[in-house]
């Protein structure tokens, strides 16, 4: 329990990678969170999901659904996309206009969020994985770098190792060479980091001058990441609080 | 088999075969109706055109028709920016394949003719539209039935440079002459000089058209009054289109994708203009009733580019259930601003005014303002700007397009990144996501 306010709203994004969900109170406080791989069987997964929380806070919660697999999460009252969903999670936390970037597992969104929550304008990478979690997924499966460790490891780089290709399939094949002709690990990590961080900035397109950005999705949990993003985009870039949960968070106040 | 016995299977079908299917079907129809009574709204659209019938009837005699076609009439292959009224006295059948390959992008049989196109080394990046018909031809398969070979090509690069190398290739492969009208690229206005090169030549087609279908070049008289069906029909469709300026529009910009059939194929006809005036005043009957092509419209919003013909249907339920309907289209549009520059009093000249400054022809800066001209007609407060990857000419731009829509009009945009033809370049899931979230913006 992160707040002490009685539970108004179930929140539950089902995204590519994870299925996130939260119980929040009515300042917007999460109570309770679950965050699990995301099951094929998404109706069975969320009914458990959400039978679990039930029982926690003891009562029925209007429930509100994102993500890919927001159409089928049951008995959910208010379904709308992930767009609408991390704008309002992040407006909760920061309530002044930003510049969102959520990097996620199957898309990265730029959500330019106005003064009063209202999303002015919003781009996503389209039909292709280049500059999402699942790039810098497989490329650290074919590296065997735990997601976890990888800002370490970035950190220890000497120098960076240009990686060219933002092609999940040819950066995989280009890694392999690096790693072939000896190039080490840490450098290759680094390269990789900043050809993704230029790729959702060339995304994110001419920003306003005093254009605040705020990070939100799984992969702001990698400091390695968050700082390549931020020398991309030539700014500081600020992660919100519980990265991964902001798009339930929004699900959940829209409920609410 | 001689070309007199093919003429007279050609006249039965055009006129007994064809009206009489026809009447078979209104007949089957009219049982139908005696058990059902008025249209009734479908889900969350308004009650369907009564003019679909005819819509139905009038491009079915047109592909009936053309199946008997060659060796009873001359057949020309046109591009769908061609000025068609020089054929029309000439007594062409004139096949669009452009219309052809979207209504194969409707029956969804697009993936399966592009491939056979694409196994003979023909790049996925080419046009959907050029791979379709190419892969039509190769098969001999066409939802159609059957398309008339044709003895005369006929390529306008006013569209796209693509249509010249598709027509190239169709040219070789019919060994049929193929004549071309290039008018050049117009930055601002087109120069006298520009002008006269196109002039010069519609009037070489005149000669080799008359030459191919084995008449006498068309009179002036004819030709004039084909230009006034022609200018006539284009007028009836721009009414048709700008009943969409009340409120709620009594149409959907999806009907007016499918009902701009005829005024592309049957241009310059007396059937072409009885349709629109059918349909415009059912339009009005509609607008005087308040009946919307969306039954409760919310939102107003304008399409540029050509419409995803496989996902049409789709498309236009999604957005219908939240409220929200194209009700301009820069694509429909552009039917009926090219052909009211057509002057009947000249109608060669006005021809290469009205096949010249077509929006795909224009700089940017004009295509901008035709847009927010639309977006201002027709009180749209969103744009959604179709990425195509077939029509690059079509597409490129767009990006700046939204920003100055945005800015100067004060409404949304978004660009969405699909294909006109090919459902193997869209992902369905990702684009009515990408509309979802642009639409609950709104709210």
């Amino acid at each position: 329990m992160t707040g002490a306010g009685a539970p108004v709203a179930i929140g539950v994004d089902v995204g590519s990678t994870t299925c996130k969900a939260v119980v929040v109170d009515r300042a917007g406080a999460i109570l309770r969170h679950r965050v699990e791989p995301t099951h094929p069987r998404t109706e069975q997964q969320t009914t458990r999901i959400l039978d679990e929380l039930r029982l926690a806070v003891g009562c029925e919660l209007p429930i509100g659904a994102t993500g890919y697999g927001r159409k089928r999460v049951p008995g959910a009252t208010k379904v709308l996309t992930e767009i609408t969903c991390h704008a309002r999670g992040a407006f909760s936390r920061v309530k002044r206009a930003v510049v969102l970037v959520d990097m996620g597992g199957q898309d990265t969104k730029i959500v330019r969020i106005g003064p009063g929550g209202d999303v002015a304008d919003f781009a996503m990478n389209d039909k292709c994985a280049a500059g999402t979690g699942r790039f810098l997924e497989v490329i650290l499966g074919r590296l065997q770098v735990p997601f976890d460790e990888v800002s370490a490891h970035v950190a220890r780089a000497r120098r960076s190792v240009p990686v060219s290709s933002t092609c999940t399939v040819f950066a995989e094949s280009e890694v392999i060479s690096l790693v072939a002709q000896g190039e080490e690990l840490e450098g290759i990590l680094r390269g990789l980091h900043e050809s993704l961080a230029k790729r959702v900035a060339a995304l994110a397109g001419v920003l306003p001058a005093d254009a605040r950005i705020v990070m939100s999705g799984g992969v702001a949990l990698n400091a390695a990441m968050v700082d390549a993003l931020g020398a991309a985009l030539r700014r500081e870039v600020s992660v919100l609080p519980d990265p991964q949960l902001v798009g339930a968070l929004g699900a959940a106040l829209s409920a609410s | 088999m001689s070309s007199t016995r093919r003429r007279v299977e050609y006249e039965i079908v055009k006129r007994l075969v064809g009206p009489a299917l026809m009447q078979v079907d209104h007949a089957q129809r009219r049982v139908k109706s005696l058990r059902k009574r008025a249209a009734k709204p479908a889900g969350p659209f308004g009650p369907p055109l009564e003019s679909v019938r005819k819509l139905k009837e009038l491009m079915t005699r047109h592909y009936l028709e053309g199946r008997y076609a060659d060796g009873a009439v001359p057949v020309a292959w046109v591009t769908s920016g061609f000025p068609v009224e020089v054929l029309r006295p000439l007594g062409y059948h004139a096949v669009y394949p452009e219309n052809h390959a979207a209504l194969c992008g409707v029956q969804r049989v697009v993936p399966h003719l592009s491939e056979a196109t694409e196994e003979v080394g023909y790049a996925r990046d080419l046009c959907s539209y050029a791979r379709t018909d190419i892969g039509s031809v190769m098969l001999q398969e066409t939802p159609v039935g059957r398309l008339p070979k044709p003895d005369l090509l006929c390529c306008c690069t006013n569209i796209c440079q693509t249509v010249l190398y598709w027509y190239r290739s169709l040219a070789a492969h019919f060994q049929v002459p193929l004549v071309l009208i290039d008018p050049p690229f117009v930055y601002g206005e087109a120069k006298p000089h520009h002008r006269q090169f196109v002039r010069d030549q519609l009037d070489e087609l005149l000669v080799v058209a008359a030459r191919v279908a084995k008449r006498r070049a068309p009179s002036m008289d004819e030709i004039v009054g084909v230009t006034k069906l022609a200018r006539e029909g284009t007028r009836l469709w721009g009414e048709c289109l700008a009943e969409s300026r009340n409120k709620p529009a009594p149409w959907t910009g999806i009907d007016g994708f499918f009902h701009i059939a005829p005024i592309v194929t049957l241009r310059g006809t007396a059937e072409c203009n009885a349709y629109y005036r059918q349909l415009r005043d059912e339009l009005r009957h509609r607008v005087a009733q308040g009946i919307g092509g969306v039954r409760e419209e919310k939102h107003r919003l304008l399409w540029d580019n050509l419409p995803i013909w496989f996902d049409v249907r789709g498309m236009s339920t999604l957005l219908a259930e939240h409220g929200f309907n194209f009700v301009c289209t820069s694509y429909t549009n552009a039917w009926a601003e090219a052909g009211s520059r057509i002057d009947p009093a000249d109608p060669l000249g006005s021809a290469v005014f009205a096949y010249t400054d077509i929006i795909l022809n224009q700089d940017l800066g004009k295509r901008f303002g035709t847009l927010a001209r639309l977006a201002e007609e027709y009180s749209c407060d969103g744009a959604v700007l179709h990425s195509d990857r077939s029509c690059k000419p079509y597409s490129i731009g767009q990006l700046d397009l939204k920003q100055r829509l945005a800015k100067q009009l004060d409404i949304k945009v978004m660009v969405l990144e699909a294909d006109h033809g090919d459902p193997r370049a869209y992902a369905v899931e990702q684009g009515h996501g990408r509309l979802t979230a642009f639409m609950e913006s709104f709210s």
